[in-house]
């Protein structure tokens, strides 16, 4: 079953902690590699922290990820979220609307689970 | 090019102290941290955040090769001769990112792009470049840190997480500080938090905005009516913002009622549908006010020397990114010259990636591009950028190991107090190197 | 053998501080100093320019430009419009490229300052937190010496030790910042205003007695403490002072009563031009030019200097410490606005506008800018200023210098500007045609006095071997815009118009004594208010590529 969501990628402290400590260090891919969802989203949709999902964009880019469930009511249901890098960059469309700046936050995806 | 003296006092036999000294990773740029050097390892960064921490115990001497050529150990001097004749064997050489080294390395590359007549851009051009583009558009008024240290009594975080992304800001300039009139600090100012989602930085506030997403424009503008008093349709807001009229209106009180109001805000605003028309809805929100009460904006840069990139690459060239070199003169223009668009529309055909990481970060097609195409590129660390190259160099890090000028994100020029060297080259000297050939080359 | 010598021969040179009038003479060259000519006849110099039928004078002194730093980079940020019009500044094998408008980038603004002679220019307002900003932008503006003068009219150290009548105190204050920065002289703009700028909205000083909320000074201690201090620390340049009330019709009542604030302390009132409005109320409708009146007591009073600050019709971008003249001015010609308050220290404003000869007030202000140099009586106390790029570009000087020297060229412009001017202004009545000599004093040998710089704006023996050398054209706008040759510290930097040899400048600072014991106090300070830390804020001499420190007299 594909729900339709809004992503949003954007920092967090681990993964600038990882910049430093290294890209290709388990604690930084750790992170970037983790979708956030909201834990009634989670709910209904029968996941579990660790199950893999598909997101797919309007334009069809798509990434396979491992879920967790946001803390608290940080995330509100029908968000999801990521920590910038190699898997939110997939998802980002080269054109930039002619600002220079792709769309980066604020993604129209669907997910289900794989 | 200077080299300070470090101020030192002995500490524990066998370490240095180096007091005072500045911390690049984010845009807060703070130059109180004292560091405590051992055997060419910093193991104690006073007063450092979690990610200055990180920043300064990652960054240490290592053996790994200066220069890598097609993954192969070689010499500088090698890499510097092959990169050399990549740019200037190009047709439209790029050169991008400069967001974390100092400006003296960011003037050198701005040369190089004149002499081989490339694109110049920063990182800007994927942070806060539409404000940089609402900038031009209808001006800014702000002011430096100190003032909202001393001023502000009202601060309003927009589109930003400052909790996860510059952890001492609260502490050292926007919430905390007992400033000259708010004596009271915390007490006396109220802190307003606007974003999609209710994050480290939602908690710290006084209030809170948890808006529907891609919603921005339509809540500034809303905010603007307001302000002048205008008629809007309650039920039109409610359902654009998902945040009742009411609300707003108390805002915007609060906001007429401050002394000296601020509005920091970030990448939910530059990076989502709309990027520069909703920084300039919020410019021009803030510029509105100032009929009213004083109030200011400030972007929340990202990256120690992001500003300094901005500066150097208009006094130079008299534009602050996405500057084309072509024609023997700067030419300006966002989408048109700046690299998330040159790659991915597969015009580049060479690269010089100073302190950046566009293979990690950058959409497919860009990345795609990047990969059929020579490039060079400078970076302290190992990075999906720095595997890929064609010449990798591994560079020494500013603040670190190198001194050198940077500028913190309300355009406060800093020096640098390196703690120990670094058998690694600066970017400076890698990128004089290369600028000393190209000008041979293109003789 | 090399001899070491450079020769200027036989040009008609003009040397005003030597009283040369326009004699042929030699000028002879050795390492970067212009010297007496070597007694043995025998010497050959290793290079001559023949100077025959040529005008030689100093290099151009500006003693007045914004041209780096903080505002000025936000200026041309915030401008890309400005500069796709203009001309292109292309690279050459030797030089950069760059951007024109009214707010060049660096290279450019040296290129194009060499280009028309001048080989000095002072950056008139830095806020000291800047100053690392300044010197590297400095660094990329070659071919000039340059400096800069220090932000203090609204610092707030300096308003505290007024308001604790502490005298000593703020005298060591400004000796440390100075030294601190490494800049030439302290600048106050709109004293007390720019503070009351940041507590109100629309804040301002509207009189030199108001006071200052918070601090309890007013706007005439603030400029009689420190002219006095400047006095008493023997600076080479007076305090340079921009008045309150800038554009303001009526004006030149606080202009006249600033001036008589200074006693006898040397005072230098700067862009003087929009400081001499008659009228009042605020209404613009009852502007007049009260030139007349503020000449004569500057005349009177040898203490006193001002450059003019002139108009050209035209766009351009205004860029002031002065935080609400920005404001007024974004609001008065609807245009885009920046401002930034820099903690402590001082603001900024930024506005595009454009002086129109329909608009009655321009026109004014174009005619009350020539009537300050034609109804001055000393040459040597009156500066040719645009306070770049506020009144106009740099570039314009050469026109400034034809409307002086020509009374036919200026009487067909005054023909085409606002009518109301012949009424409000006494310029159609004034026929004095500018000499060759007074344009010399004007452009260099007056700035380099006012300045207190001994080796710059004369061509004597120890001065430095900076000489422009111009065709002679009845044409004086052509003439001064491009030079037949410039030298720079005896190098020939500028051949017809193509620049040879870019080489950085020097920076020209002052370093005064001052008691050490002030840094404790600074330092709490720092501490208390600062969001920088107060032993990162110096400028550290080997900051600085090539530095210069003019000695205190």
């Amino acid at each position: 079953m594909s729900e339709r969501f809004i992503l949003i990628p954007g920092r967090t402290s681990k993964q600038g902690c990882g910049v430093s400590e290294g890209k290709f260090d388990e604690s930084y891919q750790h992170e970037i590699n983790t979708l956030q969802v909201a834990p009634a989203d989670m709910k209904r949709m029968g996941l579990a922290n660790g199950d893999r999902v598909r997101v797919t964009t309007e334009s069809g880019r798509q990434i396979d990820v491992a879920v967790a469930a946001a803390t608290g009511d940080e995330l509100p249901p029908g968000l999801l979220f990521i920590a910038y890098g190699d898997l939110s960059s997939r998802l980002m469309d080269g054109e930039t609307h002619g600002s220079g700046m792709p769309t980066s936050k604020g993604f129209d995806v669907t997910m289900e689970k794989v | 090019m200077s080299t300070p003296v470090a101020t030192t006092k002995p500490a524990e036999p066998g370490t240095t102290l180096i007091e005072d000294s500045t911390c690049t990773f984010c845009g807060c740029v703070c130059d109180d941290i004292d560091i405590t050097v051992k055997d060419n390892h910093i193991v104690d960064a006073k007063r450092a955040c979690v990610l200055g921490k990180a920043w300064f115990y990652n960054h240490h001497a290592d053996d790994r090769p200066s220069c890598l050529i097609e993954g192969q150990p070689a010499s500088v001097e090698a890499g510097v001769e092959r990169a050399a004749r990549i740019l200037t064997d190009a047709k439209y050489p790029i050169i991008y990112g400069l967001s974390d080294t100092t400006s003296e390395a960011q003037r050198v590359a701005v040369g190089i792009g004149d002499t081989i007549g490339g694109t110049v851009d920063t990182t800007t051009s994927v942070c806060h470049g539409p404000s940089g583009m609402a900038f031009q558009g209808v001006g800014e008024v702000t002011c430096t840190l100190g003032e909202i240290a001393n001023r502000g009594d009202l601060i309003i975080f927009w589109g930003g997480n400052p909790a996860e992304s510059h952890p001492r800001h609260f502490t050292k300039y926007s919430l905390m500080p007992k400033g000259m009139f708010v004596p009271n600090g915390r007490k006396d100012r109220t802190a307003v938090g606007v974003d999609v989602r209710k994050t480290k930085t939602a908690k710290a506030m006084d209030l809170f905005f948890q808006i529907k997403p891609r919603a921005d424009f339509e809540a500034l503008w809303t905010l603007r009516a307001l302000a002048k008093g205008i008629d809007i349709d309650p039920e039109q807001v409610k359902s654009d913002t998902g945040i009742e009229l009411a609300r707003w209106q108390d805002l915007m009180d609060r906001m007429k009622a401050a002394k000296f109001g601020v509005i920091l805000f970030g990448m939910g605003l530059t990076m989502t549908r709309g990027k520069h028309l909703n920084s300039e809805a919020l410019l021009c929100l803030v510029r509105d006010m100032n009929a009213y009460t004083r109030f200011v904006a400030k972007p929340m840069r990202g990256h120690g020397n992001v500003t300094g990139a901005d500066n150097v690459v208009t006094w130079q060239t008299g534009y602050p990114f996405g500057v084309n070199m072509s024609r023997g003169y700067p030419r300006f223009n966002p989408g048109e010259y700046t690299t998330s668009d040159t790659l991915a529309r597969g015009e580049a055909d060479a690269a010089l990636l100073i302190a950046c990481d566009p293979m990690a970060n950058f959409s497919q097609p860009a990345r795609e591009r990047l990969m059929a195409i020579p490039y060079i590129a400078l970076d302290p660390k190992d990075t999906p950028t720095t595997r890929a190259a064609t010449v990798a160099f591994t560079t020494a890090t500013y603040g670190i190991n190198t001194p050198g000028t940077v500028y913190r994100m309300d355009d406060v020029p800093i020096f640098l107090r390196p703690a120990f060297p670094s058998s690694h080259p600066s970017d400076f000297d890698v990128l004089s190197a290369i600028q000393r050939r190209v000008t041979e080359l293109k003789k | 053998m090399s001899s070491g010598f450079f020769k200027v021969a036989g040009g008609t040179v003009y040397d005003p501080v030597h009283g040369i009038n326009g004699e042929r003479r030699d000028i002879w060259i050795r390492d970067g100093k212009i010297v007496d000519a070597p007694p043995a006849p025998d010497v050959r110099p290793d290079k001559t320019i023949d100077a025959s039928g040529l005008v030689v004078m100093p290099g151009g002194v500006d003693m007045h430009c914004h041209i780096a730093g903080p505002k000025v980079n936000s200026a041309r940020k915030m401008r890309p419009e400005d500069k796709r019009k203009a001309e292109k500044v292309v690279r050459t094998a030797g030089t950069r490229s760059g951007t024109m408008g009214s707010v060049p980038s660096t290279f450019a603004t040296g290129y194009k300052y060499a280009g028309m002679g001048y080989t000095t220019a002072f950056d008139a307002a830095i806020p000291p937190l800047a100053a690392r900003h300044v010197h590297e932008e400095f660094e990329d503006t070659p071919c000039i010496d340059k400096g800069f003068f220090v932000l203090m009219g609204n610092n707030h150290f300096v308003m505290q030790s007024i308001q604790r009548k502490e005298p000593e105190r703020l005298r060591s204050f400004i000796a440390w910042l100075l030294g601190a920065a490494k800049g030439y002289t302290p600048k106050i703009v709109n004293p007390g205003g720019v503070e009351v700028w940041k507590q109100l909205p629309s804040g301002n000083v509207h009189g030199l007695d108001e006071n200052v909320e918070h601090f309890g000074v007013t706007a005439r201690q603030i400029i009689e403490q420190v002219a006095r201090a400047v006095e008493e620390l023997r600076l080479p340049h007076s305090v340079h002072l921009h008045c309150n009330n800038l554009g303001m019709p009526g004006n030149w009542r606080t202009t006249l009563e600033t001036m008589k604030t200074f006693g006898d302390s040397r005072g230098h009132l700067s862009h003087i031009q929009f400081h001499s409005y008659g009228g009042g109320d605020a209404d613009e409708t009852t502007f007049n030019s009260k030139a007349k009146e503020l000449v004569e007591y500057v005349d009177a009073h040898p203490n006193l200097t001002v450059d003019v600050g002139q108009v050209l019709f035209g766009e351009t971008t205004t860029m002031t410490a002065d935080g609400p003249l920005g404001y007024y001015l974004s609001n008065a010609f609807k245009s885009k606005w920046f401002s930034s308050d820099t903690e402590m220290e001082s603001g900024c404003g930024i506005a595009p506008i454009e002086y129109k000869n329909t608009s009655l007030v321009h026109s004014l202000q174009w005619a009350i800018g020539l009537e300050w140099y034609l109804l001055a009586k000393d040459p040597w106390r009156v500066v040719m200023s645009t306070d770049h790029p506020n009144g106009g570009s740099f570039l314009a000087y050469p026109q400034i210098i034809q409307l002086l020297m020509d009374r036919t060229y200026r009487h067909d412009m005054l023909k085409q500007v606002h009518p109301a001017v012949l009424e409000r202004s006494t310029l159609g009545d004034l026929t004095r045609e500018y000499s060759l000599y007074e344009i010399c004093i004007i452009t260099r040998s007056g700035p380099a006095r006012i300045l207190g710089l001994p080796n710059k704006g004369h061509l004597g023996p120890g001065a430095d071997a900076d000489i422009t050398i111009y065709t002679p054209n009845d044409d004086k706008t052509k003439m001064f815009e491009m030079p037949r040759a410039v030298i720079k510290s005896g190098v020939l930097i500028v051949d017809q118009g193509e620049i040879r040899e870019p080489l950085t400048g020097k920076l020209l600072y002052v370093a005064p004594e001052y008691d050490r014991g002030i840094e404790s106090d600074v330092a709490d300070w720092f501490e208390k208010y600062y969001s920088i830390r107060f032993r990162n804020y110096t400028v550290p001499l080997d900051y600085l590529h090539d530095a210069e420190e003019v000695r205190t007299a």
